[in-house]
């Protein structure tokens, strides 16, 4: 057990008391981060970063991996309050998050949101703990062909397990892909559908989409329902958050599922966003009262933070021991590595064991001191809903507008968003799901990339997608996740028969 | 709010350096937050070196107005550097550029050549260096290349970074000079492609020293030669008793090919020689530094500096050398 003997040298590290105090003041300054949309977890390291050269590396990265751990926590409170996923992994959250709210049981959509991202990112920092080496070796297994097959395995599943209708679905997705087709080939080095105009150049950014889709398209619908304040019955005191952790163990299978979804997104490494939608689109299919989601079930919260937190927990895992990291954010931190003077790669934990040792123990530490953070300040968040809506919507605006403008700096985006809020309204009014449209944008090509460098690899054969037990099975997961109502209408009619 | 974070950051910077004063040693200094552009996104390479020089600029207090660190990575940088281009006269505005200076608007076709912007220095050079992994029997790059040829063409597969850049140039190169030939597989980050190469994906890579150092370390990669016209010259030992300056160049085995890449500061249209010289003394004080020379250290890069006409005539003869060979591999958009 030398791992635990290592573990409790970091917690030594981790615990004297500038060190907490950086923890403190990383999870505050996250938590800011996160609820900003668009200035996000990475944009909020980076820009971070440099004053932290002058602290110890293992100071520095309890620092910068807290501000990591405040962001995750905090892009749940703008989704849940306001409809408005403040991170791209938050989106899956607003699904019942929000209508929560509306019923008045914000207090409720928080507590279970924090503790659910606490559960996840716990078991997550677990597995890192102790099998650490073990997952190393397993991420090298991913080429091209395994990636892709994630990244159809989680297409698949939101289509075959949403119970809205397939064609709209797959009408949404295609929009989503059309959109992430535009900007810098990869593989060609081309532009593509950029009309010869250089603000698309970069393509739609994802957060972009988001926060007009989502954010000003429920301002709009809102406005349409003549400016109604739903969220004011909001219990504001602490008493809620104990009420609610009474009800939670009742989910303990959704959560260990989300779990193992989040970890093994989070080390393939596909990341938080896939997680969150991967993990509610399962939980939306297995759980009792499945029926239910969307319109304000808990386990509908639970689901999504679990799996993204899990996510970008174990994200950090292959950037200590590849060097490839498994989020924008880890990719950030990696930078920092670099510039300490430590390298990240295989020798990472024999030789810098202070350091590794200390990170992981602050992610233990990090987390609870997070979530002690957030929870204190529910009645607090929860309070905001008591603000009439006329005075709080041109605020939300505001506040979308900013984060648009955030993401490159450019005034374009801030058009963009209010384009995307218009075709979120219409696609809202036309009961289009909105979800399959961000999937396809966040990994439509991603997905794409990953599909092309195989065929280029195989020389153009089909073959390589079941050319290994892993990538075989991961697609063949897949298929079954997309036939998954054909294959149960099936089976009940052939019990029938028999019967 | 990006910005106005940056200032807001950059105020508390500032106030922790307020303290300690310098002389001017330039007749012109900026009078306002000065925008540090990288052509590329977070966590590469240029964007490493871009946040190392932030952070040593703040550490040393070298800057009384902040400077801030912007990613404007789209269209493969041409995002950035249009950005410049349309800055003229702003002289609170530099960028720090690699290959795809020439690259990006040769294969793209975007309106922008490295005239329009104002030359200030070349920080360092970055290096190149095959790579296999340390798992297969090619102990020289003779003995790489000598499988390469044996294989059936097209079979053996080159990882690289980005589409028609510098790894892709320099695996056409490779295929001409020793008439073989590679699958190119581009992949989004230097990083990636190192973990490719060693979970045995591709079979060879191109990666700058900075991106594969760890995997080298830790067992995992073999370097065989060098894209340059001597070793480079860190002799400290990485790995198998063996150092960057023990690995020869791709010249001496029979694989004539020398590419390095830019690391250079420009700064946008117009700026005026007060300006530039500003940029330049700066940069050599960032040189200077200790957290500098280790940074160089760990990345193995050259270190040559050069700025005013010889930086100029450097980038001109490159960028011939990039058209030659970008319109060798056929890589050049229909407009150019």
């Amino acid at each position: 057990m030398e791992e635990l003997v290592n573990l409790f040298h970091g917690f030594a590290v981790a615990l004297q008391p500038y060190n907490i105090m950086l923890m403190v003041l990383g999870i505050v300054l996250g938590v800011i981060i996160g609820v900003l949309p668009g200035l996000g977890g990475a944009n909020g390291v980076a820009i971070l970063l440099p004053l932290t050269f002058s602290m110890s590396p293992t100071s520095a990265i309890i620092m910068l991996s807290c501000i990591y751990w405040g962001a995750l926590f905090g892009g749940a409170i703008t989704s849940i309050l306001f409809n408005i996923p403040g991170e791209p992994w938050s989106v899956a959250t607003t699904f019942d998050g929000y209508p929560m709210a509306q019923q008045g049981k914000a207090g409720e959509a928080l507590t279970a949101a924090f503790t659910s991202s606490f559960v996840g990112a716990l078991f997550a920092v677990i597995m890192i703990t102790l099998v650490a080496p073990l997952v190393a070796s397993f991420a090298l297994q991913f080429g091209p062909a395994e990636k892709f097959a994630v990244y159809f395995l989680a297409f698949c599943s939101f289509v075959g397990l949403s119970k809205e209708p397939p064609f709209k679905t797959i009408a949404a997705m295609m929009i989503g892909f059309a959109l992430a087709a535009v900007g810098l080939d990869s593989i060609t080095g081309q532009l593509r559908l950029t009309f010869g105009s250089t603000h698309l150049l970069n393509g739609f950014d994802f957060l972009i989409a988001v926060i007009g889709l989502f954010g000003i398209g429920e301002i709009l619908l809102t406005m349409e329902e003549g400016l109604a304040f739903r969220g004011g019955k909001a219990k504001i005191n602490l008493r809620v958050v104990l009420q609610t952790w009474k009800e939670l163990p009742k989910y303990w299978m959704t959560s260990l599922r989300s779990c193992f979804i989040g970890c093994w997104m989070g080390i393939t490494p596909a990341g938080a966003t896939p997680a969150s939608f991967m993990s509610y689109g399962i939980a939306k299919r297995v759980a009792k009262n499945g029926n239910n989601f969307g319109k304000g079930e808990v386990e509908g919260v639970i689901a999504p933070e679990t799996a993204a937190h899990a996510a970008g927990t174990a994200a950090l895992l292959p950037m200590l021991s590849l060097g490839v990291p498994g989020s924008p954010t880890a990719a950030v931190l990696l930078g920092g590595l670099l510039i300490w003077g430590l390298q990240p790669g295989p020798m990472l934990f024999v030789e810098q064991k202070e350091f590794v040792w200390g990170l992981i123990a602050s992610m233990y530490l990090g987390n609870l001191v997070g979530l002690i953070v957030v929870l204190t300040c529910v009645p607090i968040f929860a309070a905001i809903l008591r603000v009439p809506f006329s005075i709080i919507a041109p605020l939300i605006l505001v506040l979308c507008a900013i984060g648009a403008y955030s993401v490159h700096s450019s005034t374009f985006d801030v058009v963009l968003m209010l384009v995307f809020g218009v075709i979120g309204y219409l696609l809202k009014k036309c009961n289009y799901p909105l979800a399959p449209l961000v999937l396809a944008i966040v990994l439509g090509d991603k997905a794409e990339e990953a599909f092309r460098q195989s065929l280029l690899g195989s020389q153009g054969s089909f073959g390589i997608f079941l050319s290994n037990p892993l990538v075989g099975t991961i697609m063949v997961l897949g298929l079954i996740a997309l036939f998954w109502s054909v294959i149960q209408h099936g089976y009940t009619r052939l019990r029938g028969a028999m019967a | 709010m990006r910005r106005s974070t940056h200032l807001a950051f950059g105020a508390i910077a500032a106030m922790c350096a307020g303290g300690i004063t310098f002389p001017a040693t330039a007749a012109w200094e900026p009078v306002r937050p000065v925008e540090f552009i990288v052509p590329a996104g977070t966590g590469g390479g240029a964007d490493q070196m871009a946040r190392t020089i932030q952070g040593i600029v703040t550490k040393h207090s070298l800057m009384k107005q902040p400077l801030v660190v912007i990613n404007k990575s789209g269209g493969a940088g041409g995002e950035g550097f249009l950005d410049l281009k349309g800055s003229g006269g702003n002289p609170h505005k530099i960028i720090i550029t690699l290959s795809n200076l020439f690259t990006t608007p040769l294969a793209t076709g975007i309106p922008f050549n490295w005239k329009d912007l104002t030359p200030v220095a070349m920080l360092a050079l970055d290096e190149f260096v095959l790579w296999v992994n340390a798992e297969k029997p090619y102990k020289t790059a003779k003995e790489y290349i000598e499988a390469v040829k044996a294989a059936p063409a097209g079979s053996m597969k080159m990882g690289g970074t980005g589409s028609k850049q510098e790894d892709q140039i320099i695996t056409v190169a490779v295929e001409k000079a020793t008439s073989t030939r590679f699958t190119y597989i581009p992949y989004k980050g230097g990083g990636e492609v190192a973990v490719q190469l060693v979970g045995n994906h591709v079979d060879s890579t191109v990666n700058n020293p900075i991106e594969a150092v760890a995997q080298w370390r830790g067992g995992k990669l073999r370097p065989l030669c060098v894209f340059d016209a001597q070793p480079m010259s860190y002799d400290e030992q990485i790995a198998d008793g063996k150092s960057w300056k023990d690995i020869p160049t791709c010249k001496s085995q029979g694989l004539d090919m020398e590419y390095l890449m830019l690391r250079g500061i420009f700064m946008s249209p117009r700026a005026t020689k007060d300006q530039v010289e500003y940029y330049i003394d700066l940069f050599k004080k960032v040189r200077a530094t200790p957290e500098w020379q280790d940074f160089m250290k760990s990345g193995a890069f050259n270190t040559t500096f050069l700025t005013g006409a010889d930086y100029a005539k450097w980038i001109e003869a490159e960028e011939k050398r990039h058209q030659t060979l970008m319109k060798d591999a056929g890589f050049l958009a229909p407009s150019n």
